[in-house]
């Protein structure tokens, strides 16, 4: 298994390997309740990261302190050399739901952030570019549909749009398509993987699906509960891009297995 | 299925057959079409109406029959398309409940905001809120003549009073319906507490807000008939007692009946409002009739 854990080997890829964002010693704490103690992470520029975990070990707390919606009790966040104080433009997250607004069509639902943040004639001439991303995604023909006629997948299409329409540098996503059946999941993982890839998006994963993790992640995180923390980093050294015959290949069942090894000892108390 | 396991079912039941199509039997009541069972039971109870008038059997002070009451249907009627007394009536109250209803909504969509939207509002504002709903609001009828007078602003102030509470409250609860997701949305993409409230949580409200308002054409209607009653004045409310008084009973239907034109009329318009400002939920079951 030793092949499979290299901490200290980067991979190939992107040629810059400077950190975009670095979280030292950060702690949460609710209370007396502490979500999160002593994290450390850093993210490359245009690495896949994953992060997996029980249920409640603080992974959406994790997340939402990395999108400067809740701040930490203490440590360092920094992101691109500033320290997150707040919501960023230069940060994109994603949510479980797609959470579309039901009185705005396909495409001024793409559009809302570029809205709220400069203004109607800001949206207006960013909608060529809503159009774009609606076509990457492949449902440039829902643009004028509300979204109580879009399926769940078409939905959460636009929501990945609704992210990158103001560019962010980093995508966070908390267990993004986790509502959709299987083969729509897989599909779709496909097609973030391919977002990225293109735009050379630094992007941050939470899943509870260890195959998910695996075959996006360059990096997966191992998270602990009581109090949540990083307990192993697993490096994945699958070439990209990824596609899902990798799946069948003995080295992905390795590495899957060996995950769900550390899971469970985790989750046993061994 | 296998061919082994139809032979088997079919030996065992003789009349199994594995393709058979059934559908499902609605009992006779609920397949009559809709206008024939309410023409049905208007019937019945115009039936019902016309005997226990025509035997005698109930005084026509109390109850006068179908026919007279008919009659009188269409006298005020007439009355009202020559431009008479009834139709000077039916303005005023018209004009209570439309004032009465506008204040209320304008009130009650303010205070609700305060409520829903602020601290101080949830928790100061709103317990004396609750208070005072909890009260007969009918009860401060005479004080509202007493500040007001006997003119139309003592009952539009009654019914404002009666209508603005169902508001409040609606509006308040709108607010909070949109999802924690939805807030948190409008929080990563740097929303300002007022887009907020105005992008989101306010549309989110909106199906709610039209609830209270029904809830209020009906209060606006009962508050400004109870100060007609009450307080006097030209209103239908008042003639309803005039009438009441002299007997004649046929009279207080037929006002009834084109009263409840003048309430059906508000609450449709607040439904067609409802269904062209809210038309995502097109889909949806409308709440409330209509
Ligand atoms: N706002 C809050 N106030 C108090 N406790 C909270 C709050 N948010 C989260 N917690 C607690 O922090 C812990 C971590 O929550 P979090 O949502 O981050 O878990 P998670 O790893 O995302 O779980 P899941 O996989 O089920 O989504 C939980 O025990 C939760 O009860
Ligand atoms: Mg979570």
């Amino acid at each position: 298994m030793s092949q499979v854990v290299k901490m200290d080997s980067r991979r190939e890829g992107p040629a810059v390997t400077r950190p975009v964002y670095q979280i030292e010693r950060m702690s949460k704490s609710f209370g007396a309740f502490r979500a999160l103690q002593g994290v450390n992470l850093t993210l490359n520029k245009g690495e896949f990261g994953a992060v997996i975990g029980s249920s409640g070990c603080g992974k959406s707390t994790l997340l939402k302190i990395m999108a400067g919606l809740m701040p930490p009790s203490s440590g360092r966040v920094v992101l691109a050399g500033k320290p997150v104080l707040g919501p960023r433009r230069d940060i994109g997250m994603m949510f479980q739901q797609a959470t579309l607004l039901p009185w705005k069509t396909t495409l001024e639902n793409v559009l809302l952030p570029i809205e709220i943040r400069d203004g109607k004639g800001a949206a207006r001439a960013a909608a060529g570019r809503a159009r774009d991303l609606l076509e990457l995604v492949g449902i440039g023909r829902a643009e004028k549909v509300y979204p109580g006629e879009l399926s769940g997948g078409m939905a959460q299409r636009a929501s990945i749009c609704r992210m990158l329409i103001s560019e962010p540098e980093v995508l966070l996503l908390d267990e993004p398509f986790s509502a959709l059946d299987e083969l729509t999941r897989d599909f779709m993982n496909m097609e973030l993987q391919r977002i990225c890839l293109e735009r050379h998006a630094t992007a941050f994963l939470v899943t509870h699906s260890i195959p998910e993790a695996v075959i996006l992640a360059d990096r997966i995180y191992i998270m602990q509960a009581n109090p949540g923390h990083v307990a192993e980093i697993v490096d994945i050294d699958l070439p990209r891009p990824r596609n899902l015959d990798m799946i069948n290949t003995p080295k992905f069942g390795e590495i899957v297995h060996y995950i769900r090894e550390k899971l469970g000892q985790e989750a046993f108390g061994t | 299925m296998t061919d082994q396991g139809y032979t088997a079912a079919k030996a065992e039941h003789p009349a199994y057959e594995g393709d058979t199509i059934w559908t499902e039997q609605e009992p006779l009541i609920d397949r009559i079409p809709r206008w024939l069972a309410m023409t049905g039971l208007m019937v019945l109870i115009l039936g019902i109406w016309f005997g226990l008038t025509a035997t005698g059997l109930v005084s026509p002070i109390i109850l006068p029959g179908p026919g007279e009451t008919w009659d009188d249907i269409v006298f005020v009627g007439r009355n009202m398309v020559t431009g008479g007394y009834v139709l000077e009536a039916m303005w005023t109250t018209s004009r209570t409940v439309l004032y009465a209803f506008a204040q209320a909504t304008t009130l009650g969509f303010s205070l609700g905001v305060l409520v829903g939207e602020t601290k101080f509002g949830e928790r100061a504002v709103m317990p004396y809120l609750v208070a005072i709903d909890t009260m007969p609001k009918v009860a401060f009828a005479p004080l509202f003549i007493a500040w007001l007078g006997f003119g139309i602003s003592s009952k539009v102030a009654l019914a404002t009073f009666i209508a603005t509470f169902p508001i409040v409250v609606s509006t308040a609860a709108g607010l909070y319906a949109a999802s924690e997701n939805e807030r948190m949305l409008f929080k990563s993409i740097g929303a300002t507490r007022m887009q907020t409230l105005l992008r989101l949580k306010l549309p989110t409200g909106l199906p709610y807000f039209f609830t209270g308002l029904k809830i209020a054409a009906v209060g606006v209607m009962a508050g400004a008939i109870t100060g007609e009653f009450l307080g006097g004045g030209e209103g239908v409310g008042a003639l309803i007692r005039v009438s009441a008084s002299q007997l004649n009973t046929p009279r207080v239907f037929s006002l009834i009946i084109y009263l409840s034109f003048l309430g059906l009329a508000l609450f449709l318009m607040v439904v067609w409002l409802e269904r062209t400002l809210v038309f995502w939920r097109k889909s949806d079951k409308p709440s409330g009739m209509g």
